[in-house]
């Protein structure tokens, strides 16, 4: 117990370290959320006039899916992060300290996350601006968020096994744009998934970023009698469903990280 | 005697099908220098990396105060510093903030923090550049913050990985006289440096590696004097002269011969050191060979290291 309270303390210090960073750099943040604000404009504006979601503004069903795609693509800088630290010989560094091993990964996650969390603010704005709104109530809201939040920093913990294994900045993010821009896109993120063909079709049913957008979307209230979610199991508890996909992905891969760092070798 | 503060007996580390370490003795004995010195690939960081628990051996066994590497890692961690060969202090963070962030996590308290920070600036010859950010640092200025980053706890034993590589010759000076100081403050060092002049200028103790294993070790005066000690070194004026400046120098120095076409130079190990100069001097005169210098000299490091592989330092065969 006392280790862990230590670890907490010892991640903290990381974390700060990480955000002193973002506040002195602030181009890693201000890119972070260009990206998604242009994302939303073009969706809004472009796609918004040819997609048809009965029942309901495009722009509203839009919001959740972008959020979704923006968290998990977020949560890849803690594997740019860790490699970047890998190279640098910081990881040696820190490995040398009296210091828990999770801690430096408990901070970094837990920056990544903060950083999250602005990005989510900035677009949360700029979507208010083009006119999405919440229909829910402060507490689903947040809770809408949270479910969000909580897939990413999972992933994050994903991507600091990846960070770790490849040791170079360039590569895991070469590497998570390929696989992570496919996931959150053969998805329920922007447009309705039954009309896609069948494999794709599963597969975006099944596909965590679409349980995540689901839950948001209904917790935000974006979502219209007209236009019900698939009958699948997580897309009809999207909720719980996300909750579970989080849980599972932390359960598997903060082990594999903590294992990763432990035996690290930066060359 | 006590026993050695740093200690190391057969170790070995593969990589593939690789030995990187292939039977590695160490005994360093409390409060002083010792330089691994050898070529890129002989090992140097590996025996770093193993000693400061960041990397298990395959075989073999070490300790640093006693305490087992492997088996008592946590226990070492508390009794060392280390700096690796690349600088790991942030660039975008002042000295200070570094020295201040590098104490939380030895977990000082944040005043406790601070307060060392301004101490290790001090001990450093930092404290001018202390509020600026490190990215406004010269190369020096950088690794004295990296070692001063981890003597936050003033362990006894520190662990330098190249310590000067890349500093010009000037900021190279202050960072010896940085490391000086650590020893004569009882904290036992163990670097390692391609550099002859490092090992030279700091080592109370050098082991020469190369392959995974110790090739030498003794002091710098005992490992020159393993070259026969003293070399001539003669310069002609004529590069055709080189051969037969050579043959005089086989004949009156006596011991080992080198040539360095590209200097005009032959150089010969001295057997009598007494006469030697005068010796070859009066032969060269007979020969009719016109020397333009003839110095005699300790053996440097490097001729030990050519003497005891057949390769010098940056790795090319001797012709
Ligand atoms: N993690 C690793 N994986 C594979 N091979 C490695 C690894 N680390 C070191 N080696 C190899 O082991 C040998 C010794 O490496 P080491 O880094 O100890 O040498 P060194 O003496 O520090 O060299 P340098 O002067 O270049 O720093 C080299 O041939 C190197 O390629
Ligand atoms: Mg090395």
């Amino acid at each position: 117990m006392n280790g862990f309270v230590e670890a907490l303390a010892d991640g903290a210090v990381v974390a700060k370290r990480n955000l002193i960073k973002v506040k002195r750099v602030p181009d890693l943040i201000v890119f972070a959320t260009l990206s998604p604000i242009m994302f939303v404009l073009l969706f809004a504006y472009v796609f918004g006039s040819a997609i048809e979601i009965p029942g309901m503004n495009y722009r509203e069903f839009l919001m959740a899916g972008i959020f979704a795609q923006t968290v998990v693509f977020g949560a890849t800088i803690t594997g740019t992060g860790l490699a970047e630290d890998m190279q640098k010989g910081i990881i040696d560094r820190f490995r040398s300290l009296p210091m828990a091993r999770s801690a430096v990964l408990i901070g970094r996650t837990t920056s990544d996350l903060l950083n999250n969390v602005i990005v989510i603010v900035v677009m949360s704005v700029t979507g208010l601006i083009v006119g999405w709104r919440i229909h829910s109530s402060f507490l689903e809201a947040l809770a809408g968020f949270g479910v969000m939040l909580l897939f990413a920093y999972a992933i994050s913990w994903g991507m600091a096994v990846v960070g770790l294994a490849v040791r170079s900045p360039e590569v895991v993010n070469n590497a998570s744009f390929i696989v992570i821009f496919p996931l959150t896109f053969i998805a329920n993120t922007f447009v309705g998934t039954t009309n896609l063909p069948g494999p794709l079709k599963a597969f975006a049913e099944w596909n965590p970023i679409s349980a995540v957008t689901q839950a948001a979307r209904e917790l935000f209230g974006n979502t219209s009698p007209g236009f019900p979610a698939p009958d699948v199991w997580p897309l009809r508890h999207p909720v719980l469903a996300s909750v579970l996909w989080s849980l599972v992905i932390l359960a598997v891969f903060i082990p594999l990280a903590i294992r990763q760092y432990r035996k690290a070798v930066s060359r | 005697m006590s026993s050695p503060v740093l200690f190391a007996e057969g170790l070995r580390k593969r990589f593939g099908g690789y030995y990187a370490l292939d039977g590695f003795d160490l005994s360093v004995p409390a409060g002083t220098v010792c330089g691994l010195l050898g070529p890129n690939g002989a090992g140097k960081t590996t025996v770093l990396r193993i000693l400061s628990t960041l990397m298990r051996p395959d075989g073999g066994r070490a300790t640093v105060n006693g305490f087992d590497v492997a088996r008592q890692a946590a226990e070492v961690r508390n009794h060392i510093g280390m700096i690796g060969q690349q600088s790991t202090v942030d660039d975008i963070l002042t000295g200070r903030e570094n020295l201040a962030l590098w104490g939380r996590l030895y977990h000082l308290s944040a005043a406790n923090a601070r307060r060392r920070a301004d101490e290790l600036l001090e001990q450093f010859g930092l404290t001018a550049a202390g509020s600026k950010q490190v990215k406004h640092y010269s190369g020096g200025m950088r690794r004295r913050l990296d070692l001063a980053s981890s003597f936050i706890t003033a362990p006894s034993v520190m662990f330098l990985d190249e310590p000067t590589a890349g500093l010009d010759p000037r900021n190279r000076i202050e960072m010896w006289s940085a490391v000086r100081a650590l020893a004569l403050g009882g904290t036992t060092v163990l670097l390692t440096t391609q550099l002859l002049d490092e090992a030279d200028q700091l080592a109370d103790q050098i082991v020469l590696m190369d392959g995974g294993r110790e090739i030498a070790s003794g002091t710098p005066d005992e490992l020159k004097a393993r070259t026969g000690g003293d070399w001539i070194d003669v310069t002609v004026r004529n590069i055709a002269e080189i051969p037969a400046a050579a043959g005089v120098m086989a004949r009156t120095a006596g011991g080992r011969l080198q040539t360095t076409p590209a200097e005009n130079r032959v150089s010969a190990a001295v057997t009598n050191r007494q006469h030697a100069l005068t010796d070859v001097t009066r032969a060269l005169h007979a020969a009719g060979i016109d020397a333009e210098d003839v110095t005699l000299r300790r053996a440097t490091l490097d001729e030990v290291f050519l003497l005891l592989t057949g390769q010098d330092l940056e790795g090319e065969e001797a012709s």
